[in-house]
């Protein structure tokens, strides 16, 4: 019996227990209903979601802290804790009123110069938040709760890049704390979110409870996302870290925890078995896996050696291998960007469609002059998704009669050693896997992966003028039409190129109890509109 | 004996400085950035950089570590870089959990082990002696995490006895605290059971051929008085010695204990540490158990001139 093996039938079992009926442990019986007891992806380890960029920092402080904008189901800017903008007709100024009434934890009012101070820090930080600052020339308050922005040339994804999802988000702090060095951690948690962080519980790799603000005005509008109105309705919301999965699943059956984000797919059968417990797509943008080819060194500096690879791999095997044989949880990827999504681009994907061709693949890869040399190839072991990634490249590298040098790791090793430019017999790299959250993958401004240009790329250090062009085309666009344009061009060209090699797209489940309603999809856990019964 | 004591005390000194030594060389020389970790994919490489020169990780070798051994000198243990947090803060929150578990299953298997080891050797040969050794055998070659499952499942998940995870603080009430602790500790305490339990029946084989032994059943003794006043006692130097390199395995196996019943104690600290290359935590962490480890082989020497007084030092 292996592991896996083990676990299922552990959860099984619990799964049994549960539909039979029993009643839940003592431990359990004594919670109040109006704590929700919520199991996180990972270890909330920091708590500055501009300092620290991880995806479990990001989902609680959306709790803590609250945004301008906030990125709705259907993907556009809407108003959150701004009243009004009024932008000038040549696009450079940009004046916004704050909504009256907002509120600190600490009790002060929301003020101008505290989102001033924040998004100075923010967009030392962030991608999106650099090109503003570039463009900034001006950036003001005209009073407690109007303030100016001007720019030195139109920006059309102003409101996107204050209202996104991706980290980091421009979320708005008190001036005090965020005047911070954005390279340094904040120590002081108060937003003005609809729950405050009670630092004093919080105990990292363990613990972390938020309380309901009392005094946060929500918006009138329903919520969605990070939009609408953020109504609480439970007073205590505690995260508790679980990180073995077979417990994570044992505690959500007995009822020790209410919803656990994201249960591996091998116990997901038996929770779906169990009455009392609710499984569902955790968010419809799902995932991107990938690797990453050294375009600095060979053979991989030869686009006819990615090509090749590109023409030999079979992104079924990838995702079988990653997710299993439930196909409504996978699908091929023959682009760049999340399906499902109003850029998803197919074009320029047929070298990744239909059977798949090892001859032709072997012989581009000898045009490519390739002799034999070793593959250093990165593969984290402690992260099943770039694991089972690593397993299949394994095999597909060697079927195309290359010379893999398997580098079985951790993902901190991966994370360092990813960067190093040197060559790959003195510490560099030729691959490298991982994988990319689909909210990421929706346009090209979050998208770091898709760019391609040099030494400012991400890791493998991609050179693609055509793909570059077609980002900046991107940025310039003025409506959805030719933003669809240039993405169709940008998913041709960066294939053609092999920015890097999409391995397919795949989702991810959430479980939680019946007697938890109001949990909706979404590319982070949304606890406004969750409540619990006893 | 106090004298000793403290000689003993002062010569922990030099050894908690090489392994501090070892311990910061180690991590300076392994594969990993933690300013990589925080930094995240979004970040530029002026951005590591910039959090790495932040976190004073872009200093020479010496610097970093005389700074670390200053700060140790001065009681302070550094600050997480990861949750800002001091590092003694970190350990003091979770070093309740961890001894909680250490003495639950210390106190579990010294209450079990030494009679089974006991029994085994009076029984020697017979159907009782190689049911204690075959269970040894099996409790010894289980992994934890394995033992710690078969429990939860049919302890917590099918009679529904005791939680799944968790900890409880000794301030809430003993039961609640042991409510947690009991599957854990056992789980735990099983590798430890088998080997003190195979030590305990050799050390008892030797002692029960001895002459004083068949004198006081020539004398009328009962046998639980010859086993465990007379026999245990003479055989204990290699049980204690044993409980104490035990310890060793203990921590070694709290790690896996604390992640698997999600306890909140210091294995799991280490391990999130190392994942992310939190050095001043999983620096603090090592000195604190090898602080630990020296002192319980100086109470396992000390408790050696009790249980034998043929020992003076």
């Amino acid at each position: 019996m292996d592991r896996r093996t083990l676990l299922k039938g552990l959860a099984g079992v619990g799964s049994l227990a549960a539909t039979g009926g029993v009643s839940m442990p003592a431990l359990s019986q004594g919670a109040a209903a109006r704590t929700l007891r919520f199991v996180p992806q990972a270890n909330l380890a920091n708590f500055d979601p501009i300092w620290g960029t991880q995806y479990v920092v990001r989902n609680a402080a959306a709790l803590v802290w609250d945004t301008l904008y906030g990125i709705d189901a259907t993907l556009q800017p809407q108003r959150q804790m701004v009243e009004s903008e009024d932008v000038t007709d040549d696009g450079l100024t940009w004046t916004f009123r704050l909504r009256s009434g907002l509120k600190f934890h600490d009790g002060e009012l929301v003020r101008s110069k505290d989102v001033i101070a924040s998004l100075t820090r923010w967009s030392a930080r962030d991608p999106m938040g650099l090109m503003i600052k570039a463009l900034q020339q001006e950036l003001t308050a005209v009073d407690d709760r109007t303030f100016k922005l001007v720019l030195k040339q139109p920006y059309p994804k102003l409101l996107y890049a204050l209202g996104k999802n991706n980290t980091p988000i421009a979320f708005i702090m008190p001036e005090r704390i965020a005047q911070t060095d954005p390279f340094k951690q904040i120590t002081d948690y108060v937003g003005s979110g609809p729950m405050k962080f009670a630092k004093a519980e919080w105990v990292p790799g363990a613990k972390a409870v938020f309380e309901k603000f009392t005094d946060y005005a929500p918006r009138q509008e329903k919520a969605s996302w990070l939009a609408g109105g953020k109504q609480i309705l439970i007073d205590r919301l505690e995260w508790v870290v679980i990180p073995d999965p077979a417990t994570a699943a044992a505690a959500l059956q007995n009822g020790e925890v209410d919803w656990w984000e994201s249960p591996i797919t091998d116990l997901v059968p038996v929770l779906k078995s169990n009455r009392n417990i609710n499984v569902d797509i955790a968010d419809p943008l799902g995932n991107v896996g990938s690797f990453r080819m050294n375009h600095l060194y060979p053979p991989f500096n030869d686009v006819r050696a990615r090509r090749a690879v590109l023409m030999a791999m079979s992104q079924e095997d990838y995702m079988r291998a990653l997710v299993g044989d439930d196909t409504s949880l996978w699908k091929p990827l023959p682009g760049f960007f999340t399906p499902g999504t109003p850029l998803y681009s197919e074009v320029g994907g047929e070298i990744l469609k239909g059977k798949r061709d090892l001859d032709a693949a072997k012989k581009l890869l000898a045009e490519s002059g390739y002799s034999g040399q070793p593959v250093t190839c990165l593969v984290a072991q402690d992260q099943p998704i770039t694991k089972a990634q690593g397993d299949v490249t394994a095999d597909l590298l060697k079927k195309l009669g290359m010379n893999v040098d398997f580098v079985a790791t951790d993902w901190g090793t991966v994370g360092s050693r990813r960067a190093a430019k040197t060559p790959p017999g003195q510490g560099g790299w030729q691959m490298f896997h991982t994988w990319h959250a689909g909210a990421d993958c929706i346009n090209p401004a979050p998208y770091n992966a898709i760019r391609a240009n040099g030494d400012k790329a991400w890791f493998g250090w991609p050179t693609s003028d055509a793909a570059e062009k077609e980002v900046v085309a991107w940025f310039e666009a003025k409506n959805l039409d030719e933003e669809k344009a240039a993405v169709d061009r940008l998913n041709k060209a960066a294939l053609e190129d092999v920015v890097y090699a999409p391995t397919g797209f795949f989702l991810g489940y959430t479980a939680w109890r019946k007697n938890v309603s109001g949990v909706t999809k979404g590319p982070l856990p949304f606890f406004w509109g969750v409540s619990k019964t006893a | 004996m106090v004298s000793y004591i403290l000689r003993r005390i002062v010569a922990t000194l030099p050894v908690m400085a090489i392994v501090a030594l070892f311990v910061f060389s180690l991590l300076y020389i392994a594969p990993g950035d933690p300013a990589v970790v925080i930094a995240g994919d979004q970040a530029s490489p002026a951005d590591v950089e910039r959090i790495r020169q932040s976190l004073g990780l872009d200093r020479p070798f010496l610097v970093q570590f005389g700074s670390w051994l200053w700060h140790i000198l001065h009681g302070d243990l550094g600050t997480s870089i990861f949750t800002s947090l001091p590092v003694s803060t970190l350990i003091a929150q979770r070093i309740e959990p961890t001894l909680s578990l250490m003495a639950t299953a210390l106190v579990l298997t010294i209450l079990i082990a030494v009679p089974l080891g006991v029994v085994a050797a009076w029984k020697a040969g017979s159907w009782i002696d190689r049911s204690i050794m075959a269970f040894a055998v099996f409790g010894f070659s289980l992994p934890v995490f394995v033992i710690g499952y078969i429990l939860a499942y049919v302890f917590a998940l099918k009679l529904e006895w005791l939680p799944v995870q968790g900890y409880t603080p000794m301030a809430e009430g003993f039961w609640p605290w042991l409510q947690n602790l009991i599957l854990p500790a056992v789980a735990l305490g099983c590798v430890y059971i088998a080997l003190i339990a195979r030590i305990t029946r050799a050390s008892m084989l030797e002692v029960l051929q001895q002459d004083y032994i068949r004198t006081a059943r020539a004398k009328g003794l009962g046998m639980p008085s010859i086993l465990f006043v007379h026999a245990l006692k003479n055989a204990a130097v290699p049980i204690v010695t044993v409980i104490g390199i035990g310890i060793a395995l203990l921590i070694g196996g709290a790690v896996v204990t604390e992640s698997v019943f999600a306890i909140p104690g210091l294995g799991r600290l280490t391990i999130d540490a190392i994942l992310r290359r939190d050095y001043p935590v999983i620096q603090g962490i090592v000195l604190l158990f090898s602080f630990l480890y020296v002192l319980v082989n100086l109470m396992v020497d000390v408790i050696y001139t009790l249980v034998d007084p043929r020992i003076r030092y």
